[in-house]
């Protein structure tokens, strides 16, 4: 796999000259799996919310994974692979592919967003997608970390996703779509390895409510983890 | 098993046996009292791989003659030195001879000075020695000098110093982790705060409001959060990861210096460290500092002195009791401290004293303009007032103002603001009486810069030619370090006239000191009085401050300039060509 990219990203002109004796920006990976959680419902439904970057300071390629599953298979998953150029000091242009997929069917999007860190310490992404259905979306996440102490960490975290039209397969509507709403209490006992306990709330709005009606609060506990 | 172990030991006796060390007829009226010391005109060193534990877990160390640290160097000033150094590692390697003016080809830089000294190879420098007092060496090649390849350089003079002292000893600092160098990086790079353990937490906040009310204490944390700034941010790498070293050994092993009471001691005080400040004092004891970076200075007595990355400073001390004083170190976050003992004895050894509380940059560090936000209560970068205002006295009248008034023809130098910086310091000021973040506030008296006058007049020395503005720029956030918003692999080489005078100005616009240091030339800095410029190799740029000194360009060639922070160097970093 790494060795894949890394041969798209030779062939994308990114690789930069290495500098005489000491590599300045030399080229690194990083894997996150922000979320691997199981939640406290009657399916013990498992989540995880994952990533995967490989490239220098200011070109990356990453890969995105996010998603749910139940006992009975795959439910549910959104998955991107973006080019990812810093544009400003906090922030990175991307663009890529994402593909969604459920039970019964998939969609392939075009993607445009903005990642990175806002005023106040504000983890964000902006991401706008279009499909060849005519359907755009526009995904929003929003996370933020409150130290209780220094490896005792509450992440609260918002998500919110817009469509332009409805979209019966995939159970989209159009308008707000829903809205996903975090608390996760981590303890980093080092810190790439991280326990954690918390609550979600989600809920469908408008069409997609129709097509998928939800409005659950559930417990959960998970593991994060990087490296 | 605490001790270093050498298993290059045999071989790294032969070398010395060689070396001819330990003439009788070279030690003359003083001797170095340390161990592990080689003098001499012709020297064989070999960088090689090491087992070392000095945290209680193995790991290898890259070392000159199987130590770390390297053996002390001594050299007498007028003398021709010959250096045999042998590369034993797997990977290119160099030494780099720290403040000593020599040929260029002879200046140890990969890339700038020579091609490097490949495996197996055995490179020799030879240079006359121009100057005495106490230098160091460390290899210029990668991560080398984070994993051991250091040691200090003691040139004797040719006319006797114009101090007395009966003991001579080298304090050599330095930072350790069993973590490899790259490892260190690559997580940097990952997560900037990875080693950062003190950051603000709600309980620190709640301490704030309790101090300050709660209005006040918002305000506070809005201005820094409003721009992603982190006043913990003082150290990237921190005791999380290093364990700091004195002579080689950890705190737990005490390096051991002994005195006879009322004797004058002369501690040689080298920062070998790759990444990490120290703050030094020996409670119960003044200190005379008689020079810094080897020159000599005008004799100041001080409690306590930073020494940055890469300079050395010389204090006499005279214990007056037959007790253990603690020889303390502590690292300019607090994270950790290096310690040794002056013993008695050498049975006695001295307790450490307790740290000083974690340090916050304050909008002094940020380069903010005090005067202006008295005033207004609100400052050019729409921060809201209440932050904390440095002493009244530097904002009444600004002592340095003289230096601010000195106009000479400026090239400009290209300059780019974009990804590379996050911050611009908006009204740096010149703060050489400024002890720097932690010790600001402290009962204990502090060197600064202002303190150092140089011992010999520079009257004569000749103004300034023009002058050349380098801001010192990074991104914290995604870790990387440039100089005028451009890293060295897109810059292009400064241009020095041979036979020119030039001030050069440094802006910091970052959060952190740096300590920049010039090969090949001296860097003369203005503390005040231009009569008596202080003569350094490297010079700390406090965060958000301004500072300038002054450059005899007496050296054809190409010399590097940059930041000794080891995991800064490779983008704060410029060639200079001397033609």
């Amino acid at each position: 796999m790494q060795k894949l990219l890394l041969s798209i990203l030779l062939g994308m002109g990114l690789t930069q000259t290495v500098h005489a004796d000491m590599e300045d920006d030399p080229l690194l990976t990083m894997f996150v799996m922000d979320r691997f959680e199981v939640l406290d419902n009657s399916e013990n439904t498992r989540v995880w919310e994952g990533s995967f970057w490989i490239g220098y300071d200011l070109n990356k390629l990453y890969l995105y994974s996010d998603g749910e599953a139940t006992a009975d298979g795959l439910e549910t998953s959104q998955n991107e692979l973006v080019y990812s150029r810093a544009i400003a000091p906090f922030w990175d242009a991307q663009i890529g592919l994402v593909y969604d997929k459920n039970a019964d069917a998939s969609r392939t999007w075009g993607e445009v967003a903005i990642s990175g860190l806002a005023p106040y310490y504000f983890e964000t992404r902006v991401a706008l997608l279009f499909n060849a259905e005519g359907n755009i979306g526009l995904r929003l996440d929003a996370e933020y970390e409150i130290l209780f102490t220094q490896k005792l960490i509450l992440t609260p975290s918002l998500e919110a996703d817009f469509y332009t039209k409805d979209d019966p397969k995939m159970s989209l509507g159009s308008g707000l779509s829903n809205i996903e709403a975090g608390l996760r209490l981590r303890y980093e006992i080092r810190r790439e390895f991280a326990p954690y306990i918390g609550i979600t709330w989600e809920k469908t709005f408008g069409n997609t409510r129709d097509f998928n009606p939800i409005d659950e609060t559930n417990f959960l506990v998970g593991v994060r983890f990087w490296f | 098993m605490k001790r270093r172990t050498f298993v290059k030991g045999l071989a790294a006796t032969s070398l010395f046996a060689l070396a001819g060390t330990d003439s009788e007829a070279r030690s003359t009226r003083r001797n170095i009292n340390n161990s592990n010391i080689l003098t001499g005109n012709e020297f064989f060193l070999e960088i090689g791989y090491t087992p070392v534990n000095l945290t209680g877990s193995n790991a290898v160390a890259t070392t000159v003659n199987g130590q770390i640290a390297g053996p002390t160097l001594v050299w007498q000033e007028g003398e021709t030195v010959t250096l045999h150094v042998t590369n034993r590692l797997k990977k290119s390697s160099s030494i780099h001879w720290h403040g000593i003016i020599l040929p260029p080809a002879m200046d140890g830089v990969p890339g700038i000075s020579f091609d490097g000294i490949a495996p197996g190879e055995t490179f020799t420098y030879r240079f006359k020695v121009h100057q005495h007092g106490t230098y160091w060496y460390h290899s210029h090649s990668g991560f080398q000098e984070q994993t051991g390849v250091y040691g200090a350089i003691v040139i004797k003079p040719k006319k006797s110093e114009p101090f007395r002292f009966d003991k001579d000893y080298v304090v050599l600092l330095s930072d350790w982790s069993d973590e490899k160098p790259t490892a260190i990086y690559k997580k940097l790079k990952q997560m900037s705060d990875y080693y950062n353990f003190s950051q603000r937490t709600i309980g620190t906040f709640i301490d704030e409001v309790k101090k300050k009310g709660l209005g006040k204490a918002f305000n506070d944390r809005k201005m820094w959060n409003q721009m992603r700034m982190n006043d913990g941010d003082i150290s990237d790498i921190t005791g999380y990861t290093y364990t700091f070293l004195m002579n080689g050994q950890a705190p737990a092993a005490q390096f051991k210096a002994l005195f006879k009471k009322g004797e004058k001691i002369r501690l040689r005080f080298v920062n070998a460290a790759a990444m990490t400040f120290f703050d030094v004092r020996i409670p119960g004891l003044k200190m005379t500092v008689v020079a810094a970076d080897g020159n000599h200075v005008k004799p100041v007595s001080i409690e306590e002195f930073r020494i940055g990355v890469a300079e050395t400073y010389d204090v006499i001390v005279q214990p007056r009791s037959n007790r253990a004083y603690a020889i303390f170190a502590q690292s300019i976050d607090r994270s950790g401290y290096a310690l040794g003992s002056l013993t008695p004895d050498g049975h006695a050894l001295a307790k450490a004293p307790r740290m000083d509380p974690i340090p916050k940059l304050t909008m002094v560090d940020m380069g903010m303009d005090m005067g202006a936000m008295s005033k207004k209560g609100d400052s050019a970068m729409k921060c809201s007032s209440g932050m904390k205002m440095p002493n009244k006295k530097t904002m009444k009248k600004y002592k340095f103002q003289a230096m601010e008034n000195q106009k000479y023809p400026i090239t400009k130098l290209p300059m780019a603001r974009g990804v590379q910086t996050t911050m611009m310091a908006m009204s740096p000021k010149y703060r050489l009486d400024d002890p720097g973040v932690g010790l600001r506030n402290s009962s204990r008296k502090i060197l600064t810069y202002a303190d150092l006058k140089n011992r010999y007049s520079t009257r004569r020395h000749r103004k300034p030619d023009r002058e050349i503005v380098l801001h010192l720029t990074g991104n914290m956030e995604r870790y990387m370090w440039s100089i005028n918003g451009i890293k060295y692999a897109d810059a292009k080489p400064l241009q020095f006239h041979y036979g020119e005078r030039l001030r050069i100005t440094f802006i910091n616009d970052t959060m952190m000191n740096h300590p920049m240091h010039l090969h090949g030339m001296w860097s003369d800095l203005e503390t005040g009085d231009d009569n008596h410029l202080v003569r350094k190799h490297t010079i700390i740029v406090q965060p958000g401050s301004k500072i300038s000194y002054r450059v005899t360009v007496d050296a054809k060639g190409a010399w590097a300039y940059h930041c000794h922070l080891l995991y800064h160097m490779a983008g704060m970093f410029r060639k200079v060509v001397v033609a």
